[in-house]
């Protein structure tokens, strides 16, 4: 821990001797062992959630969250070390912690069978809910999650945001002295995320509710009381939000790119610099952070840009501590795999197209929508919608929880077939030449879904003969793309024995394999941490430097800013096309952050439906 | 009883009984498998051989001979066909039109005259019950002509068989099927249902909710079992109406102990889906282990199809340890016997003790702990 | 369609399904042992003989002539004696618990009865398994009859001479047998093939294979690649243990009876693999197996011979493969028929895979889009 927070932490911990925390850990130690191997999910953690606010829990993938979660409510024992929950022994009295608290696991288990309404019920009665206050609740519950007008609707039926929603209103069905949420927002729009916020802390305000939520959006977290910031089972810091801002005091700088170049070729071309901690493209410019001084910047010097200085973030201050945590890792343990998991991908190869101009309007036109339609019975997924993709662009497909952007992405990858309209895919007719279209294009789905019976060079040789190749062709492409995603040393371990943020790289792999024309992605950040998604961004940006396009669906708006162009659609309805610039000069907020922008769009396109 | 368990216990059991009401093949395997079932065993399996097609080659062509193949026709045992000579009738036998040959020599008539006559059978073994009975019914109907001509001597010293059959007036195998199918729609809505709805919740991850809620594992259990209880109860009431009024059981015993055993059973068969679900935790194995242990045995070795009593030690032991096998024995003796109290109280005694463990066991497997 | 990249196609996507249906030990386990276990036990299990049936006896002459007789009961191997008592209701406990399965009642009066002409002996059968009360009723006469034959001295005027072909001790073992191998292969690629495509779809791999430019045709084939060579193996291991452990002599040809075996996996993995596309998930698929197959092993003939059924019910039979299939291997293996004699067995089975394997192929395509 640096000294900034100590003195902070050391006043906080006073307070808590006097009234002990909801949650108390002291010394949690968490051991998993397997056949082959022993991994240390959690070293020696102390930890007090204190009552009646909002804790947040942040750390990249395979921090430990979970498994601290799972500990808490009694899911799982620590191998040493102590855990009260609300002044009760966890390990000895499991069903009364149980009782007293509510927790909403990562991927919450509906019962697809049941309706809406049903699950909601199941809940209620199961924590015993009285029948007075269940409904006015209920009504609650579903207004904020805007499930009022789907109750009767199987669970199975809903749409992966709207389930998302539902598993929070089944945990919020009563007030219980602790709340639990792991990762309670993935999947989620902002426009529900905000609500749902607002509800939070209007049970904290008038309930006095505890709450501790791992999360991976640092705005999130910057809403909470306080923060711990955890990796590789290891607290980092823990403090006030603005505490951990305050890492960053001084050392963040905004810059917009050059006419012409796409702002992620500028982040791409920050991040290689060694001085640079953090790139990111946001609100029209890229930010970045760094501890020397930016004028030094080689990149910044080569293209005559002048960064000016901003107001940090608590993602900025996050990103500095995970930075700093790697580094010192690397010297311990130079081969660590998180180390290995952030290093960038090899420079770009192709620098004219580097030099980056976003695709240019004259490069030709890959993707070609016509007056889509899709009807399910006599309900509109997708409305006329008409739209171009030329080639390496980075198209984004957004839109609320439920407003056809899943469907209209399966169209676009022949998973799903139109009711009418015209769909190109790479010169190709989808209705037509649905086989030669897919030799064309990769796809990386939401959820992990390469075959984890087999292992990483399995998959890759199966893919890559799925898509034609054999021979040393199939060799050749198998090793590129394992140096491309450093999955070499991983090529015999079977594909569901891979930590997470391989298995996103693995996929990728496999999408890549064929060299296709197009990359379809299906929300492939949703659950990631910032630091795998900068990663993941700079491979994407390197790909489209390439010559390959791709399509992406995201529920991080702050993605859209990588995009060249993107959509957004609600109710089925095209409600907005075109880059970020042109669609922040259309609605006339420069200097807006993303969700504010879509908040605006869809309330926008909602209020003129209510009005007409 | 913590406080809210039955309150807990319906939300569960609603949340169960939906969700089975949802996925209609469940009512196929509570209803139309019985429904199946009762129609394929009570109409289809017999080992009662009939109309053995019989190839009667008949070389003497007088009408002692004529006369003395004359058994085959009137019987309802046989279906003879008769051709001019046994290379014909052997060729018939290996293309599988006849299963048996009846030969005739020329010399029939001569011999007999001087008692010493002999007739050739000659049987397929590749149906061994077909020729044992063929076999039988030859050798008493050539016994039972002989008396009728007089040519029995009727010497002093010889002995007779009356035999008399206990239990099964109308010697029928479906009265002896019967019970069996009672057991297998039992296990099979018992054991296969709750294994695999079990185990997908542990796939699914459903549970990891659910376990985070004052529900405690007996009511989960509980909640389980209930519906399914209720499914296996229609399959039940099925069957036992389809012996009573379809294919006339005799149901000799008390009928509260029939459906009392059979529920006592029913709990046997749900425990153990429960236990191989806690086992498993996953639908594939699920499925694999219960066809293994439950679904195979029950019809190969709990004397269902092959009476216990002719198998060797050794299967006798191996089937001791399935309850499905004191179940059948208890129900064949419920349905044809009557009630016989050393039976049932020691039958009784052992399915109690095989649902009290497996329940104990479901419950000490389900644990609201995640492995990781 | 270039055949080339066809076969290419189909060599990676057999090789993906072959190692993952092999590559997990716990599946291997599964895939092996069970068979060991079913052959070795269904196989002493699977027994319609008469072998040491326990009896009871109430002898009320206590002659030497009751003893003679009972002596030579004693004797045969189908029978051993369990209970004696002076009365029926001596020994009628033993019946209703079934301890014994027939009560033998020899008379008072036998020895006198004997003396004049015929002795009636009375047997109590039970009928709760009336194959096995039948069958030892006509043990008990032929015991009988020989029993006379050898005091009187006479001999009878007209004697039946028996011989049974391919199973001359009409062992009811070699008929259950060779259709094991059949059978238990049949059970486990059905449940291969019902699951494979169900649980892709569980677990999201399924759009996965859809996205690339395999054909449904390719996949089909491939998806079916698996149990067929599964069943294949099983039967081979069964083959061995029936034909070298229980001793049942092999007459037929290995390439008549395995090309057989082959035709039925073949229909029978399209059955499964239609089950498969129609269902959401694992649970549908194990209720629709259980729904077919426990009707198909019924009326296949396995337990009780075809001929014997109802006509309605026969007209069934010409729908079920395992019918054809247990007709055939029991034919090739004890009876070493050539495909001239079987061929007819083939055309069902045939129709059956020519039915249900593009059904599965349009199934798979419809419920995909």
């Amino acid at each position: 821990m640096t000294e900034a927070r100590q003195g902070h932490g050391g006043n906080r911990q006073a307070e808590n001797a006097q009234v002990p925390g909801i949650v108390e850990a002291r010394g949690i130690r968490k051991v998993f062992v397997r056949k082959h191997d022993t991994t240390v999910a959690l070293e020696r953690l102390d930890l007090t959630v204190p009552r009646g606010e909002i804790t947040a829990l942040v750390g990249p993938d395979g921090a430990g969250k979970t498994t601290f979660m799972r500990l808490v409510c009694g899911l799982m024992k620590p191998t040493e070390g102590r855990l009260h929950v609300a002044g009760l022994d966890v390990a000895a009295h499991p069903q009364q912690v149980q009782d007293a608290l509510s927790y909403m696991p990562q991927r919450f288990g509906l019962y697809e069978d049941l309706t809406v309404l049903e699950n909601l019920e199941l809940y209620a009665r199961l924590h015993g809910v009285p029948e007075d206050v269940r409904q006015q609740r209920f009504d609650h519950l579903l207004a904020m999650t805007e499930l009022a007008a789907f109750t009767g609707r199987l669970a199975g039926r809903l749409s992966g945001g709207m389930k998302q929603k539902l598993g929070l209103a089944c945990t919020l069905v009563r007030s219980p002295k602790l709340l639990l949420l792991d990762e309670p927002t993935v999947g989620v729009d902002p426009l529900s995320r905000r609500e749902l916020w607002v509800i939070l802390e209007q049970m904290v305000r008038e309930e006095h509710l505890s709450v501790l939520v791992s999360t991976a959006y640092m705005e999130e977290a910057a809403r909470c009381r306080s923060v711990f910031v955890l990796n590789h089972g290891r607290i980092l810091a823990h403090g006030t939000p603005a505490d951990l801002c305050g890492l960053a005091a001084g050392c963040c700088y905004g810059v917009v790119p050059p006419a012409g170049m796409a702002m992620r070729t500028l982040q791409d071309r920050l991040l290689r610099e060694p001085a640079v901690l953090d790139a990111v493209p946001a609100a029209g410019r890229v930010r970045f952070t760094t501890r020397g001084r930016p004028e030094e910047l080689s990149a910044l010097r080569e293209l005559q840009l002048a960064a000016q200085p901003l107001v940090p973030r608590l993602e900025d201050g996050f990103m500095m501590l995970l930075k700093d945590d790697e580094a010192r890792q690397s010297v311990t343990a130079p081969a660590a795999g998180a180390a290995a998991m952030t290093k960038a991908p090899q420079a770009l190869q192709a620098p004219d197209r580097a030099a980056g101009t976003p695709a240019a309007a004259g490069a030709p036109v890959e993707i070609e929508v016509r007056d889509l339609v899709k009807m399910f019975g006599d309900f509109t997924a997708v409305a006329h919608t008409s739209f171009d993709v030329r080639r390496g662009e980075v198209f984004g497909l957004l839109g609320p929880n439920g407003a056809g952007k899943t469907t209209t992405f399966r169209m676009l990858c022949g998973l799903l077939p139109a009711t009418s309209g015209k769909l190109r895919v790479a010169g190709v007719d989808l209705r037509t030449a649905r086989t030669q279209a897919r030799a064309n294009i990769g796809y990386v789905a939401q959820k992990f879904s390469l075959y984890g019976g087999l292992s990483v060079y399995e998959n890759l040789r199966f893919f890559g003969g799925a898509y034609g190749l054999y021979g040393h062709r199939l060799r050749q492409r198998i090793a590129a793309v394992m140096e491309e995603f450093q999955l070499k040393e991983q090529a015999d371990v079977r594909a569901d024995r891979l930590p997470g943020g391989y298995k996103q790289r693995l996929s990728m792999a496999a999408a890549l394999i064929h060299e296709p024309k197009i990359l379809f992605l299906d929300e492939p950040t949703s659950g990631i941490d910032p630091l795998a998604r900068r990663a993941f961004w700079q491979q994407i940006t390197q790909l489209s430097a390439q010559g390959t396009t791709i399509i992406i669906t995201t529920h991080f708006m702050e993605e859209a800013e990588y995009c060249d162009r993107f959509m957004i659609q609600d109710h089925g309805k095209l409600l907005v096309l075109g880059s970020p610039a042109e669609i922040r000069a259309r609605l006339g907020r420069q200097g807006a952050g993303m969700d504010d922008i879509f908040v605006a769009i869809v309330e926008q396109a909602r209020g003129g439906t209510a009005d007409a | 009883m913590h406080k809210g368990f039955f309150r807990r216990l319906a939300a569960l059991t609603r949340k169960e009984t939906l969700e089975l009401l949802r996925d209609q093949s469940s009512l196929l395997m509570g209803v139309v498998l019985p429904l199946i079932l009762i129609l394929i065993i009570g109409y289809g399996l017999s080992l009662d051989v009939k109309n053995v097609p019989t190839a009667v080659v008949l070389e003497d062509s007088s009408p002692t001979a004529r006369q003395f193949v004359s058994f085959t026709q009137g019987s309802e045992y046989f279906r003879p066909v008769f051709v001019h000579s046994l290379t014909e009738a052997e060729q018939k036998m290996r293309r599988h039109e006849v299963s048996a040959i009846l030969y005739v020599p020329q010399d029939f008539s001569r011999r007999l005259a001087q008692r010493d006559a002999q007739v050739q059978l000659l049987l397929c073994g590749t149906e061994s019950t077909t020729a044992m009975s063929a076999q039988g019914y030859v050798e008493s109907s050539v016994l039972a002509w002989a008396a009728e001509q007089g040519l029995m001597r009727s010497a002093r010293g010889q002995v007779s068989v009356t035999s008399r059959i206990w239990f099964n007036d109308a010697n029928t195998s479906t009265w002896f099927y019967l019970p069996g199918i009672l057991m297998l729609v039992l296990t099979i809505s018992g054991v296969f249902l709750t294994a695999v709805v079990m185990a997908r919740e542990w796939e699914h991850g459903t549970f990891e909710s659910l376990f985070v809620t004052p529900m405690r594992i007996a009511e989960l259990i509980l909640a389980k079992m209930i519906p399914y209880f209720c499914v296996a109860l229609m399959g039940m009431s099925l069957c036992l109406l389809a012996g009573r009024y379809l294919y006339e059981l005799p149901m000799r015993g008390s009928m509260v102990l029939i459906l009392g055993e059979s529920m006592l059973y029913l709990i046997v068969a749900l425990g153990l889906g429960l236990v191989i679900s806690a086992v498993t935790k996953n639908q594939f194995l699920a499925c694999h282990t219960s066809l293994m242990i439950s679904f195979l045995p029950s019809v190969l070795l709990s004397g269902f199809i092959f009476d216990l009593h002719v198998e060797p030690w050794f299967i006798r032991l191996v089937s001791e340890i399935f309850p499905t096998t004191y179940y059948l024995e208890l129900m064949k003796s419920l349905f044809l016997t009557g009630n016989y109290p050393p039976l049932i109280v020691r039958d009784t005694f052992i399915l109690l003790g095989f649902a009290v463990f497996f329940l104990w066991l479901a419950f000490y497997l389900t644990r609201k702990e995640l492995e990781e | 369609m270039n055949i080339m990249l066809f076969l290419r196609h189909l060599f990676f996507l057999c090789q993906k399904e072959l190692i993952s249906t092999f590559s997990d030990k716990r599946m291997r386990i599964q895939l092996i042992m069970p068979v060991l276990l079913q052959g070795f036990l269904f196989g002493y299990a699977a027994n319609y003989n008469l072998e040491d049936i326990p009896y009871a006896v109430v002898d009320a002459s206590h002659s030497s002539a009751s003893r003679s007789f009972l002596a030579s009961v004693e004797g045969s191997p189908a029978f051993s004696c369990a209970a004696a008592g002076e009365r029926v209701t001596d020994v009628t406990p033993a019946l209703y618990n079934s301890d014994v399965l027939l009560i033998i009642v020899i008379p008072g009066d036998f020895d006198s009865q004997l003396a004049k002409g015929t002795a009636a002996i009375e047997l109590i059968t039970d009928g709760r398994n009336p194959m096995i009360a039948g069958m030892t009723a006509r043990y008990v006469t032929a015991i009988a009859s020989t029993w006379s034959l050898q005091r009187t001295g006479g001999k009878l005027p007209v004697t039946v001479e028996s011989r049974t072909w391919f199973n001359p001790n009409q062992l009811s073992r070699w008929t259950f047998l060779p259709s094991f191998l059949a059978m238990i292969a049949f059970v486990q690629v059905m449940f291969l093939a019902g699951l494979s495509i169900a649980r892709e779809r569980e677990r999201g791999t399924f759009d996965q294979l859809l996205v690339t430019p395999l054909s449904p045709t390719e996949i089909l084939i491939c998806k079916a690649t698996p149990p067929v060579l599964v069943g294949l193996m099983q039967s081979m291991m069964l083959f061995l243990i029936v034909r070298f452990w229980f001793g049942v002599p092999f007459a037929g040809s290995f390439v008549t009876l395995f090309t057989s075996i082959l035709i039925f996996l073949v229909s029978t993995t399209g059955l499964g693999l239609s089950i498969s596309s129609i269902s959401r998930n694992m649970q549908q698929v194990l209720v629709y197996l259980l729904v077919l197959m426990i009707p198909m092993v019924l009326l296949s003939g396995l337990v009780t011979p075809v001929d014997n059924m109802p006509q309605a019910l026969q007209l069934v039979t010409w729908a079920d493969p395992m019918r054809f299939i247990v007709d055939a291997v029991r034919r090739i293996y004890l009876e070493g028929a050539g495909f001239a004699e079987i061929g007819l067995d083939f055309i069902p089975m045939l129709a059956v895979a020519a039915v249900t394997m593009p059904a599965a192929g349009w199934l798979f395509r419809h419920k995909a889009a």
